[in-house]
C-alpha cells in the first residue's frame, strides 16, 4: 500500500469529476445541447483514474470514443472538454471533433477514435517514435474487450513486441461490445492472456479498485520505462450507462448491473480514505468543489461561440496552395 | 399494400429468402440477439436460430472475408456490416477480394453475396462516422452497388441482390430506416438497373437516390411553388447504372443537376456530368449542377455540419441558378 494519501485524494477528486461531469454531458444531451454518439464512462471511473495517475506529464495517452475520463485525468480543462461536446469554438478541438474525437497535444493526450481498433497501430507508432528519438517516455493505450478482436489489435501486438516498443496496453474490459457478450464474441476471453501469443507480459487487475489500478499501472509503466518492451493489463469493470445515449441496454439483467453497482469504486475508495482518517467534510468538499466545475464548463460551454463559417474549410491541410 | 419502415423492408427481405433458400443466412455485429443496431434483422434469429443468424466479433475485414470464402462453397450469405463507417476496415476484402475475383480466376466462380451497410451521416456523428462513400465503389467494376430510397425499393431490390450470383453492396441509411411507405402484400423482385422516375417534371432533371432522393423531392416541392417541375430520377442502382432512363429525362427537361450525400470531388455526380455532356453537349440549356457534401471531413458543430452536408433548399438555389 505505497499510494501516498495526497495521491489517493487526487485520484478520489478526479473520480468524483469524472462521474460528476458525465452527468452533466447525459443532462445536456437530453436537453439537445450536445449531440452524435456520446458514450459515456460513469462505472469505470477507477480505470482511468487510477492508471493515468501512474503517467509522467509527457508521456502519451490514446483512447476510444468513450475517453472523456482518459482527457479529464489527463488534465485538460473540463471548460474546454463541454465546450467541444457543443460544438463551439472553445472546444478543444475547435467543435469539429465532438465527444468521440477530444485531442489535447499539450497534455499529450493523443486523441480520441471511433473506429474500433483504429487507434492501435497509431499507440505503436507513438512507441516506435519514442524508441527512434531515444526519449524517456511511455504510451498508455486504452482499448476495450470489443477491439481486441480486430486484426488491427493482433498486428499492434506484434509490433510493440517485436520491436519492444514501450506501450502499455490497458484493455478496459466491461464485458461488452456494445450488445455483445465477451463470450459471444472472443474465442478466449481470458484477455490478458492474449499477451502470451506475443510473448508479451499480461496481467488483470480489479478496475473497479482505483488503488488496485494504480498499483498495477505503477509497476507496469516502470517496467515498460525501463525498455524491457510492451505489457498488456486487462482492467475487468462495467459500465452502468448503455453503450451510447441511445441505448437502454436491455440486453443485460438487472442483476448483474445491481452486482456491479455493488462494487463502485468511489465509495469504496471513500471508505479506505475515512478508514485513513480522513474527515467526511473533505470528501465532501470535494464533491461540492466538482459540481462547481462541470456546472462551471456547462456556463462556459454554452457561452461560447458557434463556430463561424469560414471554419468549415479551416485545418485541413498544414500548407495550403489556393485553388 | 401495406405501410411499412423501410427497416422493416429490410427484414422481411431477408426473412423470406431464408424461407426461401437454405442456403442463404446472415452475420454481422450485434444482428443476432438484438436484432441489429437499427432493429433491421429483428426477429431472425428466433425464427431461423442461431446457426444462419450469427452474431460476430468486431472484425469488418473478417466478416467480408468469411462471406466470400462460404460464397465459394456455394453457401449466399449476407454479411451486415453496423454502418459502411467500418466497411472501410473490410476494403481489401471488399476491393482486393471480392471485386476481382471472378474476372481473376477466369470466370470458373461465382461469388453470391451480399454486404449489407447504413451509408452517410448526419445527426453530428462526426468525420469517422458519416461517410456516404457509393462513389468509391462505383469505381471498383466487379461489385454490384444498390443503394435503395424507400421501403418498396429495399425489399424489392434486397431480395434481387440475396438471388444473385455477383457480390452485392447494398448500401442502406441510417436516417431512412424509420421513414415508411407502401410495400405490397404479395412477392415481387426489382431488377436490377432500372432507375425509378420517383417524380415526373419537364424543366429540369435532379439525379439523387437514398437520403438525398427525399431531399430532392423536397426540393421539387418548393420548386413547383416557384413555377419550376422538376423530374427526380433515383437510379436505385449505381452498378448496373440506368444510364438511358437518366439521359432520356436530360434529353427533355435540357438541365440537370445531380445531388448526392457524398463529397463532390470525383463523386458520382462527376461521373454522371461527365458522360451526360458527352451525349447531349448540344442540347444542353445550361451546365450540369453538383449539390454534394462540402470537401472537408464531416464536423462536429451542428451549424458546420449543417454547412458541409447537402439539403433540399441548396438543391433548390443550384437549380435556381440555371432556370430563372
Ligand atoms: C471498426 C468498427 N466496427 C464497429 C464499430 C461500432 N462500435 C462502436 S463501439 C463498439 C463496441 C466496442 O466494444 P469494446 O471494444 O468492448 O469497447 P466499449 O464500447 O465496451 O468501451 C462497436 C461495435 C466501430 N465503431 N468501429
Ligand atoms: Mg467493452
Amino acid at each position: 500500500m505505497a499510494i501516498p494519501l495526497a495521491d489517493q485524494l487526487k485520484m478520489y477528486k478526479n473520480m468524483l469529476l469524472i462521474r460528476r461531469f458525465e452527468e452533466g454531458v447525459a443532462e445536456a444531451y437530453a436537453d439537445g445541447l450536445i449531440g452524435g454518439f456520446t458514450h459515456l464512462y460513469i462505472g469505470q471511473e477507477a480505470v482511468a483514474g487510477g492508471a493515468i495517475a501512474s503517467l509522467n506529464h509527457d508521456d502519451y495517452a490514446i483512447g476510444t470514443y468513450r475517453v472523456h475520463a482518459h482527457a479529464l485525468c489527463r488534465g485538460t480543462s473540463p471548460r474546454r472538454l463541454m465546450a467541444e461536446l457543443y460544438g463551439r469554438t472553445d472546444g478543444i478541438c475547435k467543435g469539429k471533433g465532438g465527444s468521440m474525437h477530444f485531442f489535447d497535444n499539450e497534455h499529450y493526450f493523443m486523441g480520441g477514435y471511433g473506429i474500433v481498433g483504429g487507434h492501435l497501430p497509431i499507440a505503436a507508432g507513438l512507441g516506435l517514435g519514442i524508441h527512434m528519438r531515444s526519449e524517456d517516455r511511455v504510451v498508455m493505450a486504452f482499448l476495450g474487450d470489443g477491439a481486441s478482436n480486430q486484426g488491427v489489435f493482433h498486428e499492434s501486438m506484434n509490433f510493440a513486441k517485436l520491436w519492444d516498443l514501450p506501450i502499455i496496453f490497458v484493455v478496459e474490459n466491461n464485458f461488452y461490445g456494445i450488445a455483445t457478450d465477451v463470450r459471444v464474441s472472443s474465442a478466449f476471453n481470458e484477455i490478458h492472456r492474449k499477451a502470451q501469443g506475443y510473448g508479451m507480459p499480461g496481467h488483470v487487475v480489479n478496475g473497479m479498485d482505483v488503488i488496485a489500478v494504480r498499483e498495477a499501472c505503477d509497476e507496469v509503466v516502470s517496467y515498460v520505462r525501463q525498455g524491457s518492451g510492451p505489457v498488456l493489463l486487462e482492467a475487468r469493470c462495467y459500465r452502468y450507462q448503455g453503450h451510447s445515449m441511445t441505448d437502454p441496454a436491455r440486453y443485460r439483467s438487472q442483476a448483474e448491473a445491481d452486482l456491479w453497482r455493488k462494487r463502485d469504486p468511489i465509495p469504496r475508495l471513500a471508505k479506505q480514505l475515512l478508514a485513513q482518517d480522513v474527515e467526511q467534510e473533505r470528501l465532501d468538499g470535494f464533491q461540492t468543489e466538482v459540481n462547481e466545475i462541470v456546472a462551471d464548463s456547462m456556463q462556459f460551454a454554452e457561452a461560447s461561440p458557434r463556430p463561424g463559417p469560414e471554419a468549415l474549410y479551416e485545418d485541413l491541410y498544414a500548407e495550403n496552395y489556393g485553388g | 399494400m401495406a405501410e411499412m419502415r423501410y427497416y422493416q423492408a429490410v427484414t422481411q427481405a431477408i426473412q423470406e429468402e431464408m424461407a426461401r433458400d437454405e442456403d442463404v443466412f446472415i452475420f454481422g455485429e450485434d444482428v443476432g440477439l438484438v436484432g441489429g443496431t437499427f432493429r433491421a434483422t429483428e426477429g431472425l434469429m428466433a425464427e431461423f436460430g442461431a446457426r444462419r443468424v450469427r452474431d460476430t466479433p468486431i472484425a469488418e475485414a473478417a466478416i467480408v472475408g468469411l462471406a466470400i470464402g462460404s460464397a465459394l462453397t456455394g453457401m449466399r450469405p449476407i454479411a451486415e456490416l453496423m454502418t459502411m463507417n467500418f466497411g472501410i476496415v473490410a476494403m481489401d476484402q471488399i476491393i482486393n477480394h471480392a471485386s476481382k475475383m471472378r474476372y481473376m480466376f477466369g470466370g470458373q466462380i461465382n461469388l453470391p453475396l451480399v454486404i449489407r451497410a447504413p451509408g452517410g451521416g448526419w445527426t453530428q456523428k462526426a468525420a469517422q462516422h458519416s461517410h456516404a462513400i457509393e462513389s468509391w465503389f462505383m469505381n471498383t467494376p466487379g461489385i454490384r452497388v444498390v443503394i435503395p430510397s424507400t421501403p418498396y425499393d429495399v425489399k424489392g431490390l434486397l431480395k434481387t441482390a440475396i438471388r444473385s450470383d455477383d457480390p452485392v453492396l447494398f448500401i442502406e441509411h441510417e436516417i431512412l430506416y424509420n421513414t415508411k411507405g407502401e410495400v405490397p402484400e404479395e412477392e415481387y423482385l426489382l431488377p436490377f438497373g432500372v432507375a425509378d422516375i420517383k417524380r415526373p417534371g419537364r424543366d429540369v432533371t435532379i439525379i439523387a437516390w437514398s437520403k438525398m432522393l427525399h431531399e430532392a423531392l423536397k426540393a421539387a416541392d418548393i420548386l413547383a411553388a416557384e413555377g419550376i417541375e422538376a423530374e427526380v430520377v433515383d437510379p436505385r442502382t449505381l452498378d448496373p447504372l440506368d444510364y438511358n432512363t437518366i439521359v432520356s429525362s436530360v434529353a427533355r427537361t435540357r438541365r440537370c443537376v445531380v445531388a448526392e450525400e457524398g463529397w463532390r470531388n470525383v463523386g458520382v455526380g462527376a461521373e454522371l456530368a461527365a458522360r451526360l455532356q458527352e451525349d447531349l453537349f448540344y442540347d444542353l440549356d445550361a451546365p450540369i449542377l453538383r449539390v454534394a457534401s462540402a470537401d472537408v471531413p464531416t464536423p462536429y458543430a451542428a451549424n458546420l455540419e449543417k454547412q458541409a452536408l447537402p439539403n433540399a433548399q441548396k438543391i433548390v438555389d443550384q437549380i435556381l441558378k440555371i432556370t430563372l
